[in-house]
């Protein structure tokens, strides 16, 4: 098991598990709620959160970064919801002009920092798409600094927030603080999007919450067997992504780990039990053959 | 030409270009739609390229639209499956064919003019360097292209215009007499794509979305006629990529960041400043229906009060402060707003309605 003792390989592995079990599992969160689309839009908007991090600090400090990243997306969560609320510009249109102008803005800040050279600043180009390889053991505890609060708070309030995902109105008129816990949700999906940006990149991030979501609820109807699917799926798909990127010269982590993570996701549309594709298809014809033959 | 005004010239012509099939993705409300295609349009690139073997193969523009018209396809196919909504389904489908793409370039494209960086940014400041000759004039090839997609949206928009109203604002009409809105529709998402290619190679996806969007979603404030949206946006546009580019030479920065953030600059002052639904303009509706409000209420009470016998006592103006709840500061001055408007007059210590404050308190 050299992926387990070689140290480079091991922050390699740790790390994209640990990115991909955490992402996945907060990201049933946002797909049931509708709100897959926020996860790509925010993980844009971190760009300009750590380059604005960077140069404000001048550290190429993982959690520096990171928490920078944060507010940005944070920001731009914010901004989003106003436009929503006071203008009659529609979500979808919100999300596309928030995600082009953060991203924007980080492109302009980046090309800044390139233009004026320095030696900690390489390597923030690797947040496009990520860089698994560059993770070091410190980057590891960044990501749990940020993750398990996360995933400590989404576990403790677990029945309130399982009953505002299926029924808002519900939870509402039981006097639940449902603006709250939304908010609440958001900084969880926040803090799914920040862990797995060194490792997969603001511009794919998004599938990381997404598609481990998606295929973890073909196989079950039960949102604590998704979540653990989901973490599950996104762990193998970041581990096998990860792993693929350090044979190859110049290979992006993110793109691998996303794609693996995609077959995955087209696998269980279609062959999982009951809702599969391919599965209601061969019930089907099962079925018929059984007619004729009654 | 020398080449900074080419540079704006490509630039002001891909925002028009962008803001025509944008004005309509932002009213069907498929604006998403606009960041999976100008992400995907790249995979068809880099397969018209290895099947060409040649960056300048027509395969690679008639792939590339391909690809963003089977995005939209596939988006639509994992949707109707019933198993994905559709918001999951195009952050399903846009990662993956753009991962796809990714990795195929590093792979097998890597040594040649198709890099990653480029894609996302573009490299509108090179753009002059690429030319062709073009009825006789040498002139950029992103201009000629771009100028290409602009005309063939506008002469599209111009020949199906009353269709496309149709669908959009009202698309069960619109099946009914018997315009096919699936052909409508693809219609609308082949000439995003077209676009979205033309403009790709020089200011790069990111700032496709952001032209796309942001300068209908600002006109969007300022008009309710689809006429004026469509003209707004492209003048906005076109603004913003001129500023944006000033901007960055001032800077020293990315030109495709720079007009992408003005973009959004601009959408922040109308939303503060649009005549009608601007932050400041409510505001100022707010506090007028406010102060209307107050001085019906200030002479509605005198008018009740006038001439009884409790007059002294009602219409001494420290009364208003206990009768309506007033504070001091706020009746004090709407009482000074009514003396100015020529509502009120003040008689030793109580107010006094004239004429004309009768008539506003009878108009109620």
């Amino acid at each position: 098991m050299e992926l387990f003792t070689d140290y480079t390989l091991r922050n390699v592995t740790l790390g994209s598990m640990l990115l991909g079990a955490i992402s996945g599992l907060l990201g049933c969160f946002a797909v049931l709620r509708r709100q897959a689309l926020l996860g790509d839009a925010m993980s844009h908007a971190a760009l300009p959160g750590i380059a604005l991090a960077f140069l404000l600090t001048g550290q190429r400090n993982t959690l520096t970064l990171l928490i920078g990243a944060a507010i940005a997306a944070l920001a731009a969560a914010l901004w989003l919801l106003a436009i929503v609320r006071a203008t009659r510009i529609k979500d979808d249109a919100a999300l596309a002009f928030i995600l082009a102008i953060f991203f924007g803005f980080g492109l302009v800040l980046l090309s800044h920092l390139q233009r004026h050279p320095n030696a900690a600043q390489a390597g923030l180009k690797s947040f496009l798409f990520g860089q698994a390889a560059a993770l070091v053991e410190r980057d590891l505890w960044a990501m749990l600094a940020i993750g398990g609060p996360a995933l400590a708070l989404v576990l403790f309030f677990w029945p309130q927030i399982k009953l505002i995902s299926f029924d808002p109105d519900f939870a509402h008129s039981l006097g639940l603080p449902v603006r709250r816990f939304e908010i609440l949700l958001t900084g969880v999906m926040v803090a799914a999007i920040v862990i797995g940006l060194q490792t997969v990149g603001v511009v794919l991030m998004s599938a990381m919450l997404i598609a481990p979501a998606v295929a973890a609820r073909q196989w079950t109807h039960r949102l604590e067997t998704m979540a653990l699917l989901a973490g599950g799926f996104g762990a193998l798909a970041a581990f096998i992504g990860a792993w693929i990127s350090t044979l190859g010269e110049g290979m992006a982590t993110g793109p691998v780990i996303v794609l693996t993570m995609s077959v995955l996701t087209a696998l269980s549309l279609l062959i999982a039990p009951e809702r599969g594709l391919l599965w209601r298809r061969f019930r089907l014809v099962r079925n018929r053959w059984s007619e004729d033959a009654a | 030409m020398n080449p900074q005004v080419e540079v704006q010239l490509i630039a002001v012509v891909i925002a028009a270009a962008c803001a025509l099939p944008g004005v309509f993705l932002v009213l069907r409300r498929m604006a998403m739609l606009s960041d999976a295609i100008s992400h995907t349009v790249l995979l068809g690139i880099v397969l018209g390229y290895l099947i060409s073997n040649s960056l300048a193969s027509p395969l690679l523009f008639i792939g590339a639209i391909a690809m963003g018209v089977i995005t939209v396809w596939l988006v639509e196919l994992v949707s109707g499956s019933g198993l994905v909504r559709e918001d999951a389904a195009i952050g399903l489908v846009f990662p993956a064919l753009f991962s796809l793409a990714v990795l195929l370039i590093s792979r097998y494209a890597g040594n040649v003019h198709l890099d990653t960086d480029s894609v996302l940014l573009g490299e509108l400041a090179f753009a002059p360097f690429d030319r062709v000759s073009f009825l006789g004039l040498d002139l950029p090839r992103a201009l000629v292209t771009g100028a290409g997609a602009l005309s063939l949206n506008f002469i599209l928009l111009f020949l199906f215009y009353k269709e496309l109203k149709l669908a959009t604002f009202d698309p069960a009409l619109a099946a009914t007499l018997g315009f096919t809105p699936t052909l409508i529709h693809y219609g609308l998402m082949t000439s995003v794509s077209l676009t979205a290619v033309t403009a790709f190679d020089a200011v790069g996806s990111i700032l496709v979305i952001a032209l796309m969007v942001a300068p209908p979603a600002t006109a969007y404030l300022l008009t309710d006629r689809l006429p004026r949206l469509i003209g707004l946006s492209v003048a906005i546009g076109a603004l913003d990529a001129i500023a944006g580019y000033w901007i960055a030479r001032l800077f020293d920065v990315s030109i495709a960041g720079a007009m992408a953030t003005m973009t959004g600059f601009s959408f922040l002052l109308a939303w503060l400043f649009a005549p009608r639904r601007g932050i400041v303009a409510q505001a100022l509706q707010h506090r007028n229906r406010r102060e209307h409000f107050a001085l019906q209420m200030l002479t509605l009470h005198l008018l009740n009060h006038e001439g009884s016998g409790d007059a002294s006592i009602e219409c001494h103006p420290r009364h208003l402060i206990e009768e309506l709840r007033w504070q001091p500061a706020f009746a004090g001055a709407i009482v000074r707003r009514a003396e100015q408007r020529g509502l009120v007059r003040q008689q030793g210590d109580i107010l006094c309605l004239t004429e004309q404050g009768r008539a506003f308190a009878r108009d109620l």
